[in-house]
């Protein structure tokens, strides 16, 4: 089904199964609800990162990611607050519009390679940063606070999207739906790497002089995939602004950005589903740490220059080492 | 008729270095032109500023009657004129069928979004590339290997790979720069054989540049001479050999290489 096998299928009903509706009754069990805002942080960041591992696979280190999350947090923020829109509107819409800044900056700097784009992409995030703190329509230092609850949207009398703000557990309703954007964001990913654009970004990425001899149009592939990418980190951090209610400069930072690329790095770069698993160990592996302090930062930094360095494929190549699946 | 593809006055210049100076020759359909001369002649320069990986300085390059110089690689190549390359240059980690696969996608019939749905055409597709894959790797005697990934070949099946990928693009012109580098005797032969039937079979144009003078007299219908940048002749390959100025200039000192 679907070019699934059935164990693909069983690991992928597992996977919805064990979020949908094992961490819900464990939660419920144990009380733990600051877990729902934890979970829905990883999942929103997945989104966010799942953009990243795209870029690395036409051949690029995006360490930007942090800007285009902000462009969408502050875009969906102020259709919602300023202009009155429906969050689920501005959703799509804050997306596409970190996608066409992607593309109007793409044009210039995709041309570069290695660590020179990597370095650009690194300043992009402070860029925007700074760019929030001087427009007026951001409200500058004081960003964009008190940020309505979604409201909910209805076509011809039926409810398709409830109204947040006359729920009980807007925790349990913003995990439910970071959860569903993220498994739509992955499928939606696992189905291109899996298509003819995957295929073409493939050999991009092994060898980008090749495939133009055999007629890939490699600089427009680059900048649909770098648009693409950039989508999901405008809608990642669209989703963050609206459960945190409030939107400032500061909310992505360049920390942010490198983290996303890292969640990639230690996932897998071959992997599809690897920026997931790495956003999860990594976010938890440093809440983990918290007790040890000021030996926060050095600890978790040597753990993860030890698996970079031992696994160099990240961590799904311990399952994945002979099957060789995807 | 009119020639398939003309060299018009093409001048190639790297700052003070001029690799090809005004060279002008014609390419008759069906034909299969060798471009020899010593290292350093400007021949993977001239091959280059045909498929357009590099600008002409002057000059152009028509085919089919239209200019086909001073665009993008990806836009000549799908006008049918498709380069290999000198250097080892493959698809490292897809094996040979994947990167022979690949590089069909421009009989594509479905769109991009036909394939991330899965349409019905974007299926019928990719079931044809592999079907045709597979009969282009027997053609090229390669069934064997079609599942080896590419880094993990030898030399020889690697410029073979090479061939299968520019072949693949399903191209009228084929610029091979050093086919059988790397080969022994018997591939190259074995290789010449199949170069020919790429030219017999499937009508496909063959420019190729090669140092291996035995085999390029074999293989050419005629040959361009370059040196320093400069085309010094132009013939079949008996005219070629007898040729006072190539004699003098490049072969007189190689005498033995070009068994003549
Ligand atoms: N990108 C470049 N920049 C500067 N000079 C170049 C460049 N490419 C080639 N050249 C110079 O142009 C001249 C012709 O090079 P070219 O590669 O075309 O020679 P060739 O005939 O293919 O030689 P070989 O038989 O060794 O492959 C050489 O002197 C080379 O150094
Ligand atoms: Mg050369």
């Amino acid at each position: 089904m679907l070019g699934f096998t059935s164990k693909q299928l069983v690991g992928v009903g597992i996977f919805l199964f064990v979020i949908f509706i094992g961490v819900p009754l464990i939660i419920n069990a144990t009380g733990r609800w600051d877990f729902y805002f934890t979970l829905t942080s990883v999942a929103l960041l997945a989104i966010a990162s799942a953009g990243v591992w795209l870029t690395f696979y036409i051949g690029r280190i995006n360490i930007g990611q942090g800007a285009f999350a902000l462009i969408g947090a502050y875009v969906s923020a102020i259709l919602v607050v300023k202009a009155g829109w429906s969050f689920w509107i501005s959703l799509p819409v804050a997306g596409l519009f970190a996608a066409v800044v992607a593309i109007l900056i793409g044009l210039p700097i995709l041309r570069l390679r290695g660590v020179y784009f990597a370095m650009i992409t690194l300043v992009l995030t402070q860029v925007v940063t700074l760019t929030a703190l001087a427009l007026p329509i951001t409200n500058g230092a004081k960003g964009i606070s008190n940020i309505p609850l979604p409201s909910g949207i209805s076509l011809l009398g039926i409810p398709i999207l409830p109204d947040f703000a006359g729920m009980e557990n807007t925790k349990l309703a913003f995990y439910f739906t970071a959860c569903i954007i993220m498994v739509l964001t992955y499928a939606a990913l696992y189905r291109l790497v899996n298509s003819r654009l995957g295929h073409l970004c493939r050999s991009m990425q092994q060898n980008e002089e090749l495939a133009s001899s055999i007629g890939v149009n490699i600089a427009y592939i680059r900048i649909v995939i770098f648009a693409i990418s950039s989508f999901f980190g405008g809608l990642g951090g669209a989703m963050f602004g609206s459960i945190a209610q409030s939107v400032y400069p500061s909310s992505f930072q360049v920390a942010d950005s490198v983290n996303f690329m890292l969640n990639c790095f230690l996932g897998g770069l071959g992997y599809v589903f690897g920026p997931m698993l790495g956003t999860l160990v990594l976010y938890f592996g440093w809440d983990l740490l918290f007790e040890f302090g000021k030996y926060q930062m050095l600890i978790y930094s040597t753990i993860l220059i030890i698996i970079i360095r031992f696994l160099p494929n990240g961590l799904l190549s311990i399952r994945f080492d002979k099957g060789g699946d995807k | 008729m009119s020639p398939l593809l003309q060299v018009k006055n093409v001048t190639k210049k790297y700052g003070g270095l001029t690799a090809n100076n005004a060279i002008s020759f014609d390419v008759a359909e069906n034909e299969i032109l060798s471009v020899i001369g010593p290292n350093g002649a400007g021949k993977s320069t001239l091959f280059k500023m045909i498929a357009s990986f590099t600008p002409t300085t002057s000059g152009e390059v028509i085919y089919q009657g239209e200019r086909i110089s001073n665009l993008k690689p990806h836009i000549v190549a799908r006008k049918g004129v498709v380069r290999t390359f000198q250097e080892t240059t493959i698809f490292k980690s897809m094996t040979v069928r994947e990167s022979v696969v690949v590089a069909q996608h421009l009989r594509a019939k479905a769109s991009l979004a036909g394939y991330f749905w899965g349409s019905k055409t974007a299926k019928d597709d990719v079931t044809a590339f592999e079907k045709y894959a597979d009969e282009l790797l027997e053609f090229l005697g390669m069934s064997e290997i079609s599942n080896e990934q590419a880094s993990n070949l030898p030399q020889g099946s690697l410029r073979a790979l090479g061939i299968a990928i520019g072949l693949a693009t399903d191209p009228k012109v084929l610029l091979l720069d050093e086919p059988f580098a790397g080969m022994n005797h018997d591939e190259t032969m074995n290789m010449v054989k199949l170069v020919r039937s790429v030219r017999d079979e499937r009508g496909v144009t063959v420019m190729l540049v090669e140092h291996d003078m035995p085999a390029v007299m074999n293989i050419s219908d005629r040959i361009v001479v370059l040196n320093f940048g400069e085309k010094i002749a132009e013939g079949t390959p008996s005219e070629i050999q007898s040729n006072e100025k190539v004699i003098e200039a490049y072969l007189g000192s190689v005498d033995d290489e070009i068994g003549m």
